[in-house]
């Protein structure tokens, strides 16, 4: 109990930027992004006296538009679940947050500060859990609404959404094999080093022939030790998220918007917002998981404390450290949030059974060689070691 | 009374009360089927609090996420109606239903406790999913692999049993 006050501070601040700051101006991002890929001009009309600060008020107008809208709940539709499905859509998306570590541990002095909210153990196998609690807001909202076409769109989501996570968790197993841990902070100190491109041919007898690349140094980054994992897993968090090119519960052409047909006001805007928040939650997930995390490449925790040190002392290197270590996590997750739109807005969108064969056809297969070929390598290192 | 116990009463009432209203919610499947998720959420925060966090996290995974799915799949599709259920029966068979349950309470309120063995000391890494990997993966691998083929076995019957029938 001592230690209530942090944990609430840490989750205020990662509530406050993901879901406050992050997710409005997505949207915003989405739309100005959409109209430079399509030639036009692309939103700036939403203005106060004439300014409209290239169109950032959009988020404003919107959030004022789906407040003052009519609330509707349509006859014949089972009222209290229509209500409700909103929320279960939305609250575990929010709640996966908090085991996303978005700085690692510093100390100052007797304290300690570990900026993730909850540093679970099982960290990833709780983002995997508390995401699939998300399907039963999309399911529930289709059959609650007494539509059938939002119920064709509940039914290909609750499908795809169970698909992809089969091949989610498969995917990413061969990255818990190379870090040996789920706990996300342990993955993002063990990505706080490099490693030597060709250090393990030394082990097998090539340790002159090499020269200048046996210097050749990569941050052990899980991208760059697991790049076939990266690609799966990202394809499987977007069809979770259901954005296009994945988006065929909405499937707008088809079945006009799938489960969220019947819903207006601030209750469509949940569905919309959680969206939005899911892409900046893959963002951070991808960056613990593949990008370092918080970390600084070729630039270790040490080296920034003890280099900087000397010149202001340890209280003031380990702060530096701190907020660079929270900028540069930012930063990529900005960078994982640009790469996902720019996905969404290149890639058409594929038809159903293609979405469904890509999964099990394709993705699972491959991830299950990819655990396989992981192991395989894991064992000739260690006993090329022996 | 400490946080993980107000935790465990109150989810462990949770589970309970979210399972009789699965029970007795005949007139909506799918509210009934809803409950049966809050049952699965509630067992796995009582996991939580009882230390077995693999547990926890495949039930919520597995239970909640995935089996619970398909049932709900199937209840919309099927759509059914209160008078779906024949009206004769339903008294016998909540009659027998409340017979079970109180039996079943009487067991767990009784027998169980006393034929549960004393744990002398809890190993300090007790359901963290390295222990039990290593339980599955080193000390059980044989039978382990054994269940997994039955289970391979059970679904290459399923789908030979449902592809006889379309064709």
């Amino acid at each position: 109990m001592e230690a209530l006050l942090p944990v609430l501070i840490k989750t205020l601040f990662i509530i406050l930027v993901g879901v406050a700051a992050f997710a409005p101006v997505i949207t915003w991002v989405e739309r100005k992004q959409s109209a430079v890929m399509q030639d036009r001009i692309g939103a700036n009309r939403a203005d106060i006296a004439g300014i409209t600060v290239l169109g950032l008020l959009h988020p404003v107008a919107d959030v004022i538009k789906l407040l003052t809208k009519e609330d509707v709940v349509p006859t014949g539709a089972n009222r209290a679940l229509h209500l409700m499905a909103p929320l279960i859509a939305s609250i575990p998306v929010i709640a996966s947050f908090g085991v996303i570590p978005y700085g690692g541990t510093y100390h100052f002095g007797d304290t300690t500060v570990n900026l993730v909210v909850a540093d679970l153990d099982w960290g990833v196998l709780y983002i995997f859990a508390i995401a699939s609690i998300a399907t039963y807001g999309t399911v529930i909202a289709g059959w609650a609404s007494n539509n059938n076409w939002s119920l064709l769109g509940s039914l290909r989501a609750s499908a795809q959404m169970i698909s992809y996570e089969v091949t989610m968790g498969l995917s990413i197993v061969g990255l818990f094999m190379c870090f040996q841990t789920l706990r996300l902070t342990d993955m993002g100190v063990a990505q706080d080093s490099t490693f030597r491109v060709f250090g393990f041919l030394e082990h097998f007898g090539f340790v002159e022939s090499l020269g200048w690349l046996s210097h050749l140094t990569l941050p052990s980054w899980g991208i760059l030790l697991q790049p076939l994992a990266f690609v799966l897993f990202l394809t499987c968090v977007m069809a979770e998220n259901k954005r296009p090119p994945f988006d065929l519960p909405e499937g707008e052409s088809e079945i006009i918007a799938g489960y969220f047909l019947e819903y207006s006001g601030m209750r469509f805007g949940l569905f919309y917002m959680s969206e939005f928040i899911e892409v900046v939650v893959i963002g951070a997930l991808m960056t613990a998981l593949f990008l370092g995390g918080w970390t600084i490449p070729w630039l270790s925790q040490a080296d920034i404390i003890g280099g900087v040190t000397p010149i202001f002392g340890v209280g003031v290197a380990t702060g530096l450290c701190m907020v660079l270590h929270v900028v540069a996590f930012f930063v990529k997750v900005i960078i994982m949030i640009w790469l996902q739109m720019q996905i969404r807005w290149t890639l058409p969108r594929p038809r159903y059974d293609q979405v469904m064969d890509l999964c099990w056809k394709v993705m699972l297969p491959l991830s299950l060689a990819n655990i396989l070929v992981t192991g395989l390598v894991i064992l000739l290192i260690q006993g090329a070691k022996a | 009374m400490s946080a993980p116990a107000v935790f465990f009463y109150a989810f462990g009432a949770a589970a309970v009360i979210s399972a009789l209203a699965m029970v007795l919610n005949v007139r909506n499947t799918v509210a009934a089927a809803m409950s049966l998720v809050v049952t699965m959420i509630s067992l796995a925060v009582v996991y939580v609090v009882l230390d077995a966090h693999l547990v926890a996290a495949l039930q919520i995974m597995v239970y909640a996420g995935a089996i619970v799915v398909v049932f709900l799949f199937v209840v919309m599709l099927l759509n059914l109606r209160h008078d779906a259920f024949a009206q004769r029966r339903e008294r016998l068979v909540k009659g027998a239903g409340v017979v079970l349950a109180l039996g079943a309470a009487f067991a767990f309120l009784n027998l169980v406790p006393k034929s549960l063995p004393t744990v002398q000391q809890i190993p300090a890494d007790f359901g963290s999913y390295a222990a039990v990997g290593r339980a599955l993966y080193r000390d059980f691998v044989l039978p382990f692999e054994i269940s997994s083929l039955l289970l391979l076995a059970a679904i290459v019957g399923a789908v030979v049993l449902a592809k006889r029938r379309l064709s």
